[in-house]
């Protein structure tokens, strides 16, 4: 089962390393993986998307946790939460096809951030399903380039990860 | 006043209480190697190589419980730490590696013996740093120490840039450590511990598997009130031997691939396996769906991802093994429970125990499992033994009993060969006036005979036993037994003649060639103040018996 694990650490050089290092050395996957300062200077949240069962699960968190530069460790896949990528997709647009694209961008609330005289780039964010539905959707006109993010995740209770 | 990196280096280290470092120097560390010059404060060991800097300053660790210390330089020296390092971290010991950089200003330009050692070490060590910043560092060797020491033990590494043991600043040790994010838990949930005495007290064939986190934890007195107690039978890994005592009644004898008949025999029967410090290897478990397929499984571990990791656990208690052992005693104090219940499991195991002992059949040579047990003998079982790694390893494990917690230092989670005669070496700076004996195959003492030298200049008459099969034996018998004798690369007929090569080091060499010249030899060496090589030429193709073949569940054993 797909799992969005959430995790402060220290703001250090080589921390990205040792979480990595962590994945590969142990043979766990790793299927997106942000990183961004918090608040605080000094720490970092990093969103992982991993895969297994449970047994598989607990042992990543269990050994994330042992890291000495990790201060929490959350799995919010049980936890009713947010999850949001970013995509930046070139399309290719014809004369024709524009009043389409656009009124694709339009009911994906999604956004022109440039323009040249044979592309559109659209800026899009959303879930991960809405995000392929989209591309998916501008597939036919020839997307030449999409950059995506990996997935950021927070929970909806009021309570914070600290 | 303000000092430099170098002095602030060695405050901190005698901050830290330390009195003895094992180092080879070079570019990079020669501003600490010019502080320590004529300064009596610290012992520094000169190894011969980098490698036996650290199995000495492991050894040194197992033997006392205090981290050892290794002092190296960059580059090749920092690299030639890694298998000690890596030996140090799947055995949980405390060590403290202090490697050499290039200065910052060179770091990641491919400078002359720059390597990144932290990279190269981050999936080796408990935690590892380099240093920035001369006022960094005081603060960084108390964390080092610190995280080395507490929680489950480990490697720590500390990359120590030249140009920042040069630069100064004012030296304020730090009192206090603030690190967050690590936070070893070592009280045991009480709810858990309440669970697992009532699970004890309903069973009819408990066992006490029991391993390194015992001696770790220093808590073999309070297993053996346990295992006394309840008149529970004890088992230990190969890690754990020590921790409880080996002449003792209760004791069951090793377990796992080359384990008792009897251990593995009561693992495979129990209805509650108390599984004490120990993390279930592989080598241990056997074929892993068939390990103790009729127990609650209550396991006591300081790591929480030692639990679960391998099997189903009914009980699980993350803590220190003395606190949650002392806690146990405590709650079993207001239990009732009577002895008898187990009298038809201590028949059982007694049967057990009758029908398959350890055993061997002399003949006209020399038997590995006869020297072990003189040696056994003529040191009143009171040595510190360290092992290489091969038939010796075991053979040493299962004939030489030890009644004391750190009395047997051998690489069980690595399996270094090379790891024994250094390890010696530190156990022995450590305790000068023990007999230390490294219990080696002629294979594995080549590995690291450099260090005859440090010994030799030292003073540190560590003994060593060779059980010369000119084989790398071990591998040779699962080629006997699992590849029809096709004995591929594993005949070492090559030998160098180890009495002369004693000699040439300015230590003594003995030989003994037949069953009785096996005693004067080792009263001989034990006679001598000296580092001793004894070559005994045992019989080629003797087996460690038993066996249970890798992926075969532990009560399919191969007995002599
Ligand atoms: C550094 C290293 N290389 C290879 C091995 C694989 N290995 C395990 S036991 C063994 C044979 C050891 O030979 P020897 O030291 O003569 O001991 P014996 O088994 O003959 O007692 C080998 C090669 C190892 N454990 N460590
Ligand atoms: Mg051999």
């Amino acid at each position: 089962m797909r799992h969005t694990i959430s995790i402060l650490v220290d703001n250090e050089f080589g921390v990205l390393s040792r979480v990595a290092g962590l994945f590969s050395g142990r043979g766990f996957n790793i299927e997106s993986l942000c990183v961004a300062e918090t608040l605080d200077p000094k720490v970092s949240r990093m969103t992982i998307v991993t895969r297994g069962d449970d047994q598989i699960i607990e042992q990543i968190t269990k050994q994330l946790n042992k890291l000495v530069n990790i201060i929490k460790v959350y799995d919010l896949t049980a936890e009713e939460h947010i999850e949001r990528e970013l995509a930046m997709i070139k399309v290719n647009v014809s004369e024709k096809d524009r009043a389409e694209v656009l009124s694709i961008v339009d009911i994906f609330r999604a956004k022109i951030v440039d323009v040249s005289p044979k592309t559109y780039t659209i800026e899009m964010t959303g879930d991960n399903e809405k995000v392929n539905a989209m591309v998916e959707l501008l597939k036919p006109f020839g997307i030449k380039e999409i950059a995506k993010t990996g997935k950021i995740a927070i929970a909806r209770s009021p309570k914070a990860v600290k | 006043m303000k000092i430099n990196g170098a002095q602030i280096f060695i405050e901190s280290l005698l901050k830290e209480g330390v009195d003895t470092i094992f180092g080879y120097p070079g570019g990079a560390v020669i501003p600490i190697y010019d502080a320590l010059y004529n300064d009596t404060r610290l012992r520094h060991i000169l190894v011969r190589h980098e490698q036996g800097a650290v199995h000495m300053a492991d050894g040194y660790a197992r033997a006392t419980g205090r981290p050892g210390v290794v002092l190296v330089t960059s580059g090749p020296g920092a690299t030639n730490t890694v298998t000690g390092i890596a030996t140090a971290y799947m055995d949980s010991i405390p060590i403290i590696v202090f490697t050499g950089q290039v200065p910052t200003a060179l770091i990641g330009n491919d400078a002359f013996q720059e390597a990144d050692i932290v990279g190269i070490t981050r999936p080796c060590t408990k935690h590892n740093y380099l240093v920035k910043d001369v006022r960094d560092i005081a603060r960084v060797i108390k964390e080092a120490f610190h995280i080395a020491a507490t929680g489950r033990p480990g490697p720590v590494l500390v990359d120590l840039p030249k140009d920042i043991l040069n630069a100064a600043t004012e030296f304020k040790y730090p009192e206090k450590i603030e690190l967050r994010s690590y936070q070893p838990t070592y009280e045991g949930h009480p709810g858990q511990i309440k669970r697992a005495v009532d699970t004890i007290l309903a069973s009819k064939r408990p066992v006490i598997y029991a391993g390194g986190g015992v001696l770790l934890s220093n808590a073999s007195k309070e297993l053996k009130s346990l295992a006394e107690k309840l008149n529970i039978p004890v088992t230990l890994t190969l890690m754990g031997l020590g921790g409880f005592p080996g002449t003792h009644p209760l004791f069951l004898g090793m377990l796992g691939m080359h384990g008792t008949y009897t251990a593995n025999m009561s693992v495979t029967n129990t209805d509650c396996l108390i599984a004490i410090g120990s993390r279930f290897d592989d080598r241990v478990t056997g074929k892993i769906d068939e390990f103790a397929p009729y127990a609650k499984v209550i396991h006591i571990d300081i790591d929480p991802t030692s639990i679960s990791k391998n099997v189903r656990v009914d009980v699980p208690i993350v803590g220190d093994v003395k606190h949650v052992l002392k806690d146990m005693l405590k709650e079993l104090d207001n239990a009732k429970h009577s002895k008898d219940v187990l009298k038809d499991w201590h028949e059982q195991i007694a049967k057990w125990k009758d029908t398959h002992k350890l055993s061997y059949k002399q003949n006209d040579k020399i038997k590995p499992q006869h020297v072990i047990e003189k040696l056994y003998e003529l040191t009143k079982g009171s040595a510190i033994i360290t092992t290489e790694v091969g038939q010796n390893q075991m053979w040493a494990a299962q004939f030489y009993l030890y009644d004391s917690p750190r009395q047997f230092l051998t690489s069980g989670g690595l399996g270094t060969m090379g790891y024994g005669f250094p390890a010696a070496i530190g156990a022995q700076v450590a305790f000068p006036d023990k007999t230390v004996i490294d219990i080696a195959g002629d294979g594995s003492i080549q590995m690291n005979i450099q260090e005859l030298a440090t010994a030799v200049q030292h003073k540190l008459p560590v003994k060593v036993a060779i059980l010369n099969n000119r084989f790398l034996g071990m591998v040779r018998q699962w080629q006997e037994f699992f590849y029809e004798k096709r004995y591929s690369y594993t005949c070492m007929d090559a030998a160098p003649d180890f009495v002369k090569l004693a000699e040439a080091y300015g230590a003594v060499g003995l030989r003994a060639e037949k069953p009785e010249e096996v005693v004067p030899v080792i009263k001989e060496a034990l006679k001598v103040n000296k580092p001793v090589l004894m070559d005994f030429r045992i019989d080629r193709e003797e087996d460690v018996y038993p066996m249970v073949p890798a992926g075969q569940p532990l009560n399919k054993m191969l007995l002599v």
